[in-house]
């Protein structure tokens, strides 16, 4: 399940993060490089890789015509689907998706969902019968920690670029993906009673916990997920919250602003 | 599926269902439903139906999942087919899993896992009729169907959701709020309020999690009080059964008694205070003979200045008549003595600790407080000599000698009081019952006035309800065990 680390190495981490430091010297609250580029593969409607440190995930946007669920006759659908692919780390294997891929697949959805993201009123195509079914498939290429905040921001991203074929289906005109709301996931590891930003992947093996927030542009909430066996405090939770609300902004103000502008 | 309706909240401030925003649905909870399952537990919360069942600890299969430092802890979440209104594919779906690994880590802190290496312990959840809040309800279930399968645990967990429907913040929704609320957002906690599960969609402000998370606090409590309730009245009454079996035989049975009795003190006082749903279970167990036995023990106060009267009398011939009893009784104790000296010195370390904090210790353990009394005196006596020793040449000699004195003043207050309550029962048969039940209740009234255990329990019974029932869980077993031995094994793995 978790991936192998040296106990020396572990405790070393442990006791500068105790200290209030890191091994790469980073603050608490500061995230590793991130780089983020976007219509990176043709063929999809949709794309977008983000590098953050050295882990790497692929986001492609296919869209095919489908029919919409009995409940929302007049809604498009979305599918998130992530992909621990083995090229990204010794410890996956080829096969169908582990617990936590499934996990944070669901957690990237719900927060792109629930935020309410994508216009989905506007892939009706037919009320009823047709509708647009968008495909998000997360690639984890290089794991190296904190996979999910990096989806997340690979989905948004690649979404935000995403084109609508219209012309494929002799539907008229292409036209970019009616976007609402860019949501930021933001993971927080809990070492000791310590809360800190983007854990590479030494201290997720230390870390005890981790919590993902998922908050919208007018700081409010729309995804949350606790992953990790070991209790969370109240004030823990809270002071969670107010962190990833303001890291959450700065990423949309670093990253996603200028995608959207670019339309 | 109907539409949805216009108003999840009426002007009154009711939701659909009648209920208010801070209040949950109605719960229901049966246990020991499967006579197959180690534990196992059926749930009904408003319209859910959920089943429990736990295994294990067992051996693990597959070999590989088996951990050398712990047992493995598998939660699986499932939904039956006919549990939803569009019948739901058979099987295991990403939801599921998703819900499957939560729970589990929602459990994970509270297992005493490491107890048990190489093992497997599986929670089996089965979804029997879905209707808004089936992960919360599982996990209220499969707590009490870990209690019910014996598993060691910190405490129980307990779960409950809040949400936002038309713009307000409600407790535990229902269907239809869940489906055209703005926001669910489940939350899973231990007794001391730590969250073990926090998942969350929708869409909230930070000031409305705020608000939510007191809702939830609040409604964890009730459902808590619930899960003390129905396991109280599960594991209670075979300890009042094996007691009165045993009373007339074993010495053992007429120290348990007063600490049964005041279980069921202190649940009679705190069942008061639990919502209706509660009421419910405590009227079956007020119906239960044994529990209105001991409300008899309202009339208790009247005797009990006679009893400590007759007691303090009793006492003093009582310790003389010990010394000269001590050697002869001894020999015929032994074997009893060597079954129960994992207990008993457990026991005298308590009382070790005690001794040094003094008072303010004492009060904190009810169970040392009952050898506390005459051993107290003894003990200093003991420890004084022990001190006195100029060289002290090996620790472990010491505490062997300990052990050997502490066992034996075991044995002459076990003896002490069960002379005690016999000739009480000789002068004044009228009173037999109620002496025996108030025996030590009036002799740690004699002999420790400062502690007061009895009315301090009574004032403080709401705040303790949540940590007290900790320690008696932890304990009901213990005392139901009939083979000493079985209890000292448990003891050493404890450790």
């Amino acid at each position: 399940m978790s991936e192998i680390i040296a106990t020396l190495k572990k405790d070393y981490i442990y006791s500068l993060m105790v200290k209030g430091k890191r091994q790469d010297w980073r603050g608490f609250k500061d995230f590793r490089d991130i780089k983020l580029e976007t219509n990176i593969i043709s063929k999809a409607e949709g794309s977008a890789k983000v590098t953050l440190g050295n882990t790497q995930v692929l986001a492609g946007v296919k869209l095919q015509k489908g029919t919409p669920f009995p409940d929302s006759h007049d809604e498009g659908v979305i599918i998130t689907n992530l992909e621990l692919n083995p090229i990204a780390s010794p410890e996956y294997e080829p096969g169908p998706p582990r617990e936590d891929a499934i996990e944070m697949a669901r957690v990237v959805d719900r927060g792109i969902r629930e935020s309410g993201a994508i216009d989905i009123k506007k892939l009706c195509i037919t009320v009823g019968e047709s509708v647009w079914i968008i495909y998000i498939d997360i690639h984890v290429l290089n794991n190296d920690g904190n996979i999910i905040d990096a989806s997340c921001l690979a989905a948004i991203a690649a979404l935000m670029t995403t084109v609508v074929p219209n012309e494929q289906l002799g539907l008229g005109e292409n036209v970019p993906l009616a976007m609402k709301e860019m949501p930021v996931g933001i993971t927080l590891a809990k070492v000791g009673s310590k809360l800190m930003v983007d854990p590479s992947l030494d201290e997720e093996a230390v870390c005890e916990t981790k919590l993902t927030i998922v908050s919208s542009s007018d700081g409010s909430v729309s995804g949350m997920q606790k992953m990790g066996s070991t209790p969370l405090t109240e004030a823990e939770l809270f002071e969670a919250i107010d962190l990833a609300i303001e890291k959450a902004a700065e990423l949309r103000e670093l990253y996603l602003k200028g995608l959207a502008k670019s339309e | 599926m109907s539409d949805k309706p216009d108003k999840l909240i009426t002007d009154d401030g009711l939701r659909l269902d009648g209920r208010r925003a801070d209040e949950i649905r109605p719960m229901k909870i049966e246990i020991g439903v499967l006579s197959r399952a180690d534990g196992s537990c059926y749930l009904e919360w408003g319209r859910n139906k959920i089943l429990v069942g736990v295994f294990g600890p067992r051996e693990a299969h597959p070999r590989r999942s088996q951990r050398a430092d712990s047992a493995v802890i598998r939660y699986r979440y499932n939904m039956a087919s006919f549990s939803v209104e569009d019948r739901a594919r058979p099987g295991h779906s990403r939801r599921s899993i998703e819900i499957s690994k939560v729970s589990r880590e929602a459990f994970e802190p509270v297992i005493m896992a490491e107890l048990f290496p190489k093992t497997a312990i599986d929670i089996f959840v089965e979804v029997l009729q879905a209707d808004a809040g089936t992960r919360t309800a599982a996990i209220n279930a499969s707590s009490i169907a870990l209690a019910d399968a014996g598993i060691p645990m910190k405490g129980l967990v307990t779960s409950c959701a809040f949400g936002k429907v038309d713009g307000q913040i409600v407790l535990d929704l229902n269907k239809d709020e869940d489906n055209y609320g703005e926001a669910d957002f489940p939350v899973a906690m231990t007794q001391d309020g730590e969250i073990t599960l926090v998942q969350m969609d929708g869409h909230l402000t930070p000031e409305e999690i705020k608000k939510g998370m007191e809702l939830v606090k609040k409604g964890c409590k009730e459902i808590l009080e619930i899960q003390q309730a129905v396991l109280r009245k599960k594991f209670e009454t075979p300890v009042e059964d094996t007691v009165k079996e045993a009373a007339g035989t074993e010495k053992e049975g007429e120290k348990k008694e007063p600490i049964s009795s005041l279980e069921y003190a202190s649940e009679a006082a705190a069942v008061e205070e639990v919502s209706k749903e509660t009421a419910e279970f405590g009227a079956e167990a007020l119906e239960d003979p044994s529990a209105t036995e001991i409300l008899s023990g309202e009339v208790i106060p009247d005797f009990e200045e006679e009893i400590e009267e007759e007691e303090e009398e009793e006492e003093e011939e009582e310790e003389e008549e010990e010394e000269e009893e001590e050697e002869e009784e001894e020999e015929e104790e032994e074997e009893d003595l060597e079954e129960n000296l994992g207990e008993d010195l457990k026991e005298e370390e308590f009382e070790e600790e005690a001794l040094e904090e003094e008072e303010e210790a004492l009060e904190e353990e009810e169970e040392a407080l009952e050898e506390e009394e005459e051993a107290l005196e003894e003990e200093e006596e003991f420890e004084a000599s022990v001190e006195g020793t100029p060289e002290i040449k090996e620790f472990d000699e010491i505490e062997a000698r300990l052990e050997k004195e502490a066992a034996s003043i075991e044995s002459e207050e076990e003896i002490g009081l069960e002379s005690e309550a016999e000739k009480l029962a000789e002068e004044e048969p009228s009173l037999e019952k109620e002496a025996e039940i108030e025996e030590t209740f009036a002799s740690e009234a004699t002999i420790e006035p400062e502690t007061e255990v009895e009315p301090e329990e009574a004032s403080t019974e709401a705040v303790e309800a949540e940590e007290e029932p900790e320690e008696e869980k932890s304990e009901g077993p213990w005392k139901v065990v009939k083979d000493p031995s079985e209890a000292g094994n448990r003891g050493e793995k404890d450790e």
